[in-house]
């Protein structure tokens, strides 16, 4: 982000200049106080809180690494860390190809464009506990509409929620149908591809296939790492779905790692050991992030002089 | 000084056409097979229009059956083959969810946390935004640079604390822990648009504006303000749809049931009518409307949004 701040003038300050570094305070001040207040602040008191045992009832009472060493142990933190891995590693590739591939296919010259898009971007819209509420349903294995169509094809009935096995599957199923902001971002960035790139490498032989890969997709690789890192972050932080449609059930298949955490600290009022849960929860999705930055290098082509 | 209007003209086609760049998305082919178009093209487009149109209908088949299902009889809910469309619309449904729970009473509870958090959120962010793309002063690249930061932060991490501070305040059971959060300029991504919009729009109005006089403030009111309806209107959609959609902050700070949103007012329908499947889709139907109906008045704005925010990332 190139910035351009005037040299700070090292040897007075012109009257003008500290009314700019005023103002410039106040109009930021909201961000500020609110990053200060809602964000600084209980970021550090959670670290504190790390180290305490405190049921809200009692006085939290220190007690050193204990928190950290139970989760480390505490099978139900890692059968949570599995469960969220498991579905953060294969719905987020699943659906940036399958949203990838929707933009692709309604960037080409078919009729009604317009109306797919609304279609596909639509579930975005349904508010997500209301989403969780029709989807419990869909899944139902006697009276939902999956078994029924899966029954068309000749497929038995599932007990999708009810079966361990089944749940992650489908969840992972269902985020699928919200893929709608991640295909709008990749439909822009198509549309941003110069055509004169494309008439080159046609004229240099490329056909359909040579042109996506040579030009197409080196060009989108901003955009998909972009969505990969958006959809890990937010697949990391499943919680609605889980909460309403499973309860974490069936057997714990689908307590995910926030659930976990808001169980400890709202049900159990474990605020210290919740603390601790969450700040692992922060360095596996920023060290995520982080990898995925470095690794991106390699990867990523950025047009120079953007 | 240039006369509005016709800074407004120029950006407003500015944004125009990059608005167009960025839905056209499609455009880029027709040129290129115009005239081309053998006969294996026109099958593979037909075969591609037809599998769009079935994949459509699949990611439709949910909402609608949500809604055909609010409107039928449980013997139809229940019945196989599935009944697609109820026989006659049972509106009764509706008047039952009025009844079970205090929908009416939620609704307006939602419209109000909603409402004060989205203009929170459009005013903060202006604010913010303001400093960041037109004033200089010490540190604005450390506090911009920490702005972004937080979009990569998990929500997760300040849940906790931020309960312990809310609790202390006693703001549980109240819709302050909602709503006075988005007023501190913390929703990275909007003060990221403004300041993005801010930025394309011409300094020498300001310019002239300060010659005059002009405070900052005004400034901003007067002259920045009205020329960017748009991203004001892309914030406060997706600000919106954030609110409306909020489950978990009620979920931990509101404990009475006349102060709940829709939200967890759709999560007891839920739970505690689980066999009634008709009403709890009435009341789930209820909840998407109003989403409904703002997608299709304001859905350029939706897309707007979302290609700027994707561009965020370059």
């Amino acid at each position: 982000m190139a910035v351009t701040t005037a040299p700070a003038g090292r040897r007075r300050i012109s009257k003008r200049q500290l009314r700019d570094w005023i103002a410039g305070y106040l109009f930021a001040s909201p961000f500020i106080i609110g990053f200060s207040v809602f964000i600084a602040f209980p970021m550090l008191y959670s670290v504190y809180l790390i180290f305490v045992e405190w049921d809200l009832l009692s006085p939290p009472s220190f007690v050193g690494f204990a928190n950290l060493a139970r989760m480390f142990k505490d099978p139900k933190v890692n059968l949570s860390l599995y469960n969220s891995a498991f579905y953060t590693i294969f719905a987020v590739p699943i659906q940036l190809t399958i949203s990838f591939t929707l933009a692709l296919a309604l960037t080409q010259r078919i009729r009604f464009r317009d109306f797919y898009r609304a279609g596909f971007y639509m579930p975005i819209i349904v508010p997500l506990v209301a989403s969780a509420v029709v989807w419990q349903r869909v899944l139902h294995p006697e009276f939902g509409i999956l078994n029924e169509a899966l029954g068309w094809f000749g497929f038995e009935p599932r007990m999708w929620l009810f079966e361990p096995k089944l749940t992650k599957p489908a969840f992972i199923f269902m985020s699928f149908w919200m893929i709608g902001r991640q295909m709008v971002i990749f439909i822009a960035g198509l549309g941003n591809i110069p055509d004169s790139l494309k008439e080159a490498a046609s004229l240099d032989g490329a056909g359909a296939w040579g042109q996506l890969r040579y030009v197409v997709l080196p060009l989108m690789t901003p955009l998909i790492f972009y969505n990969s890192v958006i959809a890990i972050i937010n697949s990391f932080q499943t919680f609605v779905p889980a909460m309403i449609m499973t309860e974490g059930g069936p057997q714990d298949a689908t307590l995910f790692v926030v659930l976990n955490i808001y169980r400890n600290a709202f049900q159990y009022f474990n605020m210290g050991y919740a603390s601790a849960l969450a700040w692992e929860l922060f360095v596996i999705v920023v060290g995520f992030t982080l990898v995925q930055f470095y690794l991106s290098n390699r990867w990523v082509y950025y047009e120079e002089g953007d | 000084m240039r006369s509005d209007r016709q800074a407004q003209g120029a950006l407003a086609t500015g944004w125009q056409s990059s608005a167009a760049e960025l839905q056209a998305g499609g455009t880029l082919r027709r040129r290129q097979d115009e005239g081309s178009r053998s006969g294996w093209e026109r099958v593979r487009l037909a075969a591609l229009q037809l599998f769009m149109t079935f994949l459509v209908i699949t990611f439709l088949v949910p909402t609608f059956w949500m809604i055909s299902s609010s409107l039928k009889v449980s013997t139809e809910v229940f019945a196989h083959p599935i009944v697609w469309l109820p026989q006659d619309p049972h509106w009764n449904n509706y008047v039952k969810a009025f009844q079970l729970l205090p929908l009416t009473r939620f609704i307006v509870n939602t419209l109000i946390i909603v409402l004060f958090a989205v203009v929170g959120t459009v005013v903060s962010s202006a604010l913010v935004a303001y400093s960041f793309a037109r004033i200089s002063w010490p540190g604005r690249n450390f506090w911009f640079g920490l702005l972004l930061a937080t979009m990569m932060l998990p929500d997760v991490v300040t849940l906790v604390p931020r309960f312990l501070i809310f609790k202390n305040l006693k703001w549980i059971d109240t819709w302050l822990p909602l709503i006075v959060p988005y007023w501190g300029g913390i929703g990275a991504i909007y003060v990221f648009l403004m300041r993005q919009f801010f930025r394309g729009i011409p300094m020498e109005l300001e310019d002239a504006a300060e010659i005059d006089g002009a405070n900052r403030m005004r400034v901003l009111i007067q002259i920045l303000l009205p020329l960017s309806k748009p991203v004001i209107a892309t914030v406060a959609v997706f600000a919106l749809l954030q609110h409306y959609n909020d489950f978990m902050n009620p979920l931990i700070y509101i404990n009475s049931m006349d102060k709940w949103p829709l939200a967890l007012g759709i999560r007891a329908y839920n739970d505690s009518y689980a066999k009634n499947w008709e009403v709890v889709f009435a009341a789930s139907t209820v909840m998407l409307t109003p989403m409904v109906a703002i997608f299709i008045v304001a859905q350029r704005y939706f897309v707007q949004g979302i290609a700027m925010t994707g561009f965020g990332g370059r």
